[in-house]
Parts: structure tokens; sequence; C-alpha cells
């Protein structure tokens, strides 16, 4: 796979459409990379100019400013701030909602004015552009299928129809979960939960939500973030229900039914 | 006795009046103790959440029938208040029933309306009243409501029962007094509800009839002016907030956080020198360690909320056993800024009590389980943010006290050297384009 950097891009004198923001877990964590591959495929497949900023990415910020520690924020604002319009970027893609909303909804007033999609919407005026086409009778033609809303995407910033449009081209069956769109329940990842211990309790989010998805008897969890990614894969193997349930992000769906 | 009652009434009436000035000024007080740092702009957008949330109670109908139930209240309380106007102006004036000779036979037609929703009213108490006291619904009978809540929301709903009552009696007692052609007590046809009263208490001597009638009118009238001075005391004093609450609340995605400006100009200053101003004073406090730190409309939301508790029952963390209730963080607030007025009011400015909201009020583990999903906004009828609270306090610990568990402590230090929240190279960042 040919990635091309923003410095690449502009050593070589042109400039991408779109900066390709690929996150930290879409870098890093092992499992989210391949949503990462899986979006980059589509994105070459539908001919679509982007690039990435690759070293010179760093994190939003998000995780330091839910736990409390805004200094740490700013200054990781202030960093990606300064490489962006250094670029000159005007539209980011990403498929992280994390990033999606601290990029979209909060780096403007710090200086950060850009165009940002999460790439579930991307992909949703993709297929209704109709330059995504999908395989006949595709992997996942009847499977049951149910999505669950990530919170910055849905109740953070209002985004619960697109991932759903997407998910009605691979004609599987969808099925809602008990609480969704805005009722939604959270994986239990966010305001930097991810990366501690979750408080003690009679038991864990990530485990009463994955209950919830087995309820619906699904084959697949179809997930918009890397980090609700990874928590219901966690719930699931915690209900002993991995052979019978994958979880599998909107983009990697896509990935696997295109022609 | 014609010629007292007036002035007793007006006494009552002004006496009721200052006492609910007095303590609503307090509270208004009590909020601006909060800072006022946030522009409310585009009142356009704002008076349609007061029309959409507040008046028309859009988020209560995610649960249709308990809406339907409320609204039953909501419109009752509105409506008959009509009915109280011309019981003002009948005690102020000495006279009885004023609007009857103005509005002749739409009288009754007025009177039944508001006849039938006293009838839902009560009614729909008493299902409220099942809901909290024997049925057990969850949210409503919560830990967050033992002692003094739970008491407050049943004594609301029984004095409301008592005053639909006191309405009906005197309602019925003065339809017997007309059939016995009593005088001061014109005909006014028949009420809906109350007319089922008149068949026993026809029965009584026109003395006590005239008592009883009066009885319930004064009774009436005075558990309507005591409810109006207990309101501000009361968890049901959201029928007035919830209006600037739906007027304040956020217009923004759900998702921003509010941004910290002087953190924004310290690290702009160390990162660029030339930016600074020679005379920029660093800023003084982080986040909110008490009441005091909050915004105004933090403190004004804490009276707003009236402890339904649907923020706690969509909270991951509330509902997988965790001690945070998002609920309970709005109580608290309001439990803090009613001690911190009780305190001013006593010492005439606040005296330091040793306590703040955070640590004293709310703990570090309720503040460290919150997932940020903004589910309690959500469910919230009125928009009302534990959320904007939360962080406030989170910040405070971090970068007042320096108080995270070790693995946020990593994570802070991955970010800063790493510039991600794992122990990973940046230089390792693209790697995964490199492979297949």
């Amino acid at each position: 796979m040919k990635v091309n950097t923003m410095a690449e891009m502009m050593a070589s004198g042109t400039m991408p459409e779109y900066l390709f923001w690929v996150g930290c877990a879409g870098s890093f964590d092992q499992r989210a990379q391949k949503i990462t591959k899986a979006f980059s495929l589509i994105l070459d497949k539908v001919g679509i100019s982007y690039a990435i900023l690759g070293k010179e990415e760093a994190c939003t910020g998000d995780p330091a400013r839910r736990a409390g520690n805004e200094f740490l924020f700013q200054m990781m604002a202030y960093q990606n701030i300064q490489v962006m319009n250094a670029y000159g970027v005007k539209k980011i893609i990403t498929t992280c909602p994390h990033c999606f909303n601290t990029i979209k909804n909060e780096y403007p007033e710090l200086g950060g004015n850009y165009d940002v999609i999460h790439h579930t919407t991307l992909l949703q005026s993709l297929i209704n552009e109709g330059k995504i086409v999908l395989k006949e009778g595709g992997a996942f033609k009847g499977k049951k299928i149910s999505y669950h809303d990530s919170c910055y995407l849905g109740r953070a910033n209002n985004i619960y129809e697109a991932p759903r449009k997407v998910l009605e081209v691979l004609d599987a069956e969808l099925i809602e979960m008990k609480r969704c769109r805005s009722n939604g329940l959270c994986c239990g990842a966010g305001g930097a939960q991810m990366f501690k211990e979750e408080e003690s309790g009679t038991t864990r989010i990530n485990i009463e939500r994955a209950e919830e998805a087995v309820a619906t008897g699904a084959q697949i969890i179809a997930a918009a973030c890397p980090f609700c990614n990874t928590m219901m894969t966690d719930g699931i193997k915690n209900k002993e229900k991995e052979n019978e349930m994958a979880v599998l992000d909107i983009a990697e769906l896509i990935a696997e039914s295109m022609a | 006795m014609e010629m007292i009652a007036p002035l007793i009434f007006l006494a009552l009436l002004a006496t009721a009046g200052f006492l609910f000035y007095k303590k609503a000024t307090l509270i208004k007080k009590t909020i601006l103790m909060g800072k006022s740092e946030i522009q409310y702009n585009e009142p356009g957008r704002r008076w349609k959440q007061v029309l959409l949330l507040a008046l028309g109670q859009k988020k209560m109908f995610k649960n249709p029938l308990v809406a339907f139930l409320h609204l039953i209240i909501y419109a009752g309380f509105i409506i008959i208040n009509l009915e109280v106007l011309e019981i003002i102006i009948d005690g102020i004036t000495g006279k009885h029933r004023v609007f009857l000779p103005f509005i002749g036979s739409y009288y009754s037609l007025f009177i039944n309306v508001f006849e039938i929703l006293a009838f839902g009213v009560t009614v729909v108490c008493v299902i409220f009243l099942v809901r909290r006291n024997i049925l057990y619904i969850k949210r409503l009978s919560s830990n967050d409501l033992a002692g003094w809540p739970k008491t407050d929301a049943n004594l609301i709903l029984v004095v409301e029962i008592i005053l639909m009552s006191l309405f009906f009696v005197m309602n019925g007692a003065d339809q017997a007094l007309q059939n016995l052609q009593a005088p001061h007590y014109a005909p006014t046809g028949s009420f809906i509800v109350s007319s089922m009263l008149v068949p026993s208490l026809s029965q009584l001597p026109i003395d006590t009839l005239i008592l009883i009638e009066r009885s319930a009118w004064w009774l009436h009238i005075i558990g309507i002016l005591a409810f109006l001075n207990y309101l501000p005391y009361s968890k049901h004093l959201h029928i007035i907030l919830a209006f600037p609450a739906a007027y304040y609340s956020a217009l923004e995605p759900a998702g921003k956080m509010k941004n910290m400006r002087s953190v924004q100009n310290e690290v702009l200053y160390a990162m660029d020198p030339s930016k600074a101003p020679t005379d920029a004073a660093p800023p003084t406090t982080f986040g909110a360690k008490d009441i005091f730190d909050l915004n105004w409309k933090n403190l004004m939301e804490a009276y707003s909320c009236t402890e339904c508790g649907r923020c706690s029952a969509a909270c991951p963390a509330t509902t997988t056993g965790k001690l945070l209730s998002p609920r309970k963080i709005m109580m608290s607030t309001r439990d803090r800024l009613e001690d911190v007025a009780k305190n001013i009011n006593q010492n005439t400015q606040f005296v330091d009590d040793k306590k703040t909201l955070l640590h004293n009020y709310i703990s570090v583990e309720e503040l460290r389980a919150c997932t940020t999903c903004n589910a309690c906004v959500e469910a919230c009828p009125v928009s009302l943010s534990p959320l904007d609270i939360i962080m406030e306090l989170r910040r405070s610990l971090i970068m007042e006290e320096s108080s995270a568990p070790a693995e946020w402590n990593n994570t802070f230090s991955n970010i800063e050297n790493n510039f991600a929240p794992w122990k990973f190279s940046p230089e390792d960042r693209e790697n995964w384009a490199k492979e297949n």
C-alpha cells in the first residue's frame, strides 16, 4: 500500500483534496490499523486524492482535555493546528469520532478552521454518488448486522443516519439494539476511560453493552469508532460469543464488499 | 367581617409576595456568585428552545405515557391559574365570583374546564404517588433521593391533591348554597365534577355550608400562597427555572467542551513569547473546586433540576453500579449552593467553612467514572448539563491538585513525549502504510 504524506505531496508540488487524519488508534493499535487500511483501500479504489500527516500527526488532545488536563490539550492543539495550517489543509477525513469531534468543534476557536468529515459520512455520499460499487451477492448479504452508535458521532455531533445508510447497501438485515441512536449506550471508552481501569461497580460498561448486542442475535456488530471497536470486541469475548459474532468497522464492511 | 376580610386577604397576599420576592432575590444572588464568562448569543434559536423544550416539553415525549401524565399537571397548573386570578380579585374586592356578571353563561363553561383539569391533576398526582411509593420505579426510588428529596417529592403531590380537593369542596358547597338560594351566591349553573358533592352537602344547614365554602376558599388560596413560598426550597422550583434553563442550554454540538482561554493563552505565550503581553497576569485558578468557580449557568441549572433521574437512568456509569450519578451531581451542587447562601445570610459575606463542592459534596471517585458520553444531557428534558460540572471539577483535580490515576499520568506523559496516548515511537506512526 502506498500512502502519500503531506510532506511528500508538497515536495512534488501537489496538494491532495483531503487530509486523512488517521488518529493514534488508527496508527498504532493493531486492530484499528486494519480499519485504517480498509478505509485507505476504499479511497484508492474510488480515486480520491488524499494524504496523511504521518510522523507529523500528533494526538488531538481529546483524552487529555476530557481527563481535565487542559494544558496538554492546548499544547497538542497548537502543534497540530500549526502543522495543518502550514500545509494549507482545507478538508479533513477521519475514521475516529473523537478526533472528528475535537478537530471539527474545538479547533476552530484555537485557529484551526477545516471542513471535517467522518468516514461514515464520506462513505454515504460516495455511495449516493454511485462511486462505490459493490459486488453482486456480497459477503454480508442477508446477514444480521447491528450498529453500535458512537457517542462522539451520535449525541455529540448528531450523526445517526450516515452509518445506517451505508449499512443499508450491504443488503443485510439491520437490527437495532435496545438502546440506540440518541439513547445509545456508551461503550465505556470515552472521557479518557480507555486509558485507565474502570471505577468499581456491579459490571463493566462494555459488558453491559455487549449483552445488548448479543441479545439482537446479530452476527456482526458494526462500529464506526476504533475505541468502540476495542470495547465491543472485549465485551463479546467476555460473553464468549467471539465465534458467533464479529465486530467490524463500517469501512471494513464496505472495503470487503466492493467490486 | 365583610370589611376585615379583604384587609386580611391583602395582608396575606402582600406577606406571601414579599417572602417569595426575598427568597427569589437570595437565590438570584446565589446563582450570580458563579462566573459570567460565556456569551449567550443567538436569541432567536434560544427562544425556539424555550418553545420546544420548556413550553412544548418535546424531550419528555421520549416516554409518551409519562409525558402525557406530566402534561396534564402542567396544563392544569397553567390554566387553573385563571381561576386563581378570579379568586385573588374576589379576595381583594370582597366580591364573590367577580367574573360571573361579565361572561354570564360562559362562566360555567370555564369552571367546567378548570374542574376537568383539576380532576385530571388529582388523578395524575395519585398515579405519580403510586409510581414513587408502591411501584418503586427505579429512577424514582434510587439512593439519590433518600431522606428529604423523597419527602419533598411526595409532599408536592399530596399538596396538589389537597389544593384540588379544596377547589372541588368550595365549588360543591357554592352550588348547594345556590340551590338553597342563599344570599351572595348567584346562580352559576352546574359544575361537572363538584356537582357530585352537592347531594350530600345539601343535607347541611346554610350556616354550616357557608362555613365550609368559606373555609375551603380560604384554605385553597392560603395553600396556593404557601406552595408558592415552598417552591424555592423544593425541587419543584423547576416550574419556573425550566424556562431560563431551556433558554440558556447549549446551542453548539454537544461534543464541544468549553475552551479555557487562559490556558490557551498561556500555551500560546510559551510557544511564541513574542505574542505575550508584558502585563499578562497568569490565571489564578483552573477548573472548579467550588461553586464560585463554576459558571452561573451551572448554578442556575442546579436550582432548575427537579431530580427526575432520567439522566442517571441513561448514564452508563450509574447503570453499571458506579458511584457516579449525574442527578446526584446536580443535587450536590444545589446542596452546596444552599449551604453557601445560608452562610452568607448569617455572616453578611461568605466565611470560609473549610468545605468545597469538590471532595466535601462530590467525590473524586464519582468524577472519575464519567465517560463524557452526553447521555445525561440528552436525557434531561430541559438539557441541563451535569457533564459540564463534572468536567470543570475534573479540571481542578488535574490542574490544581495534580490528582490523577497513575494510568492517566502515564497517558499524559505518552501524549507529551510520544504524541500518542500509548508508548509508541512517533517514528512508527505511518508504519501501517508500509505493511500489506
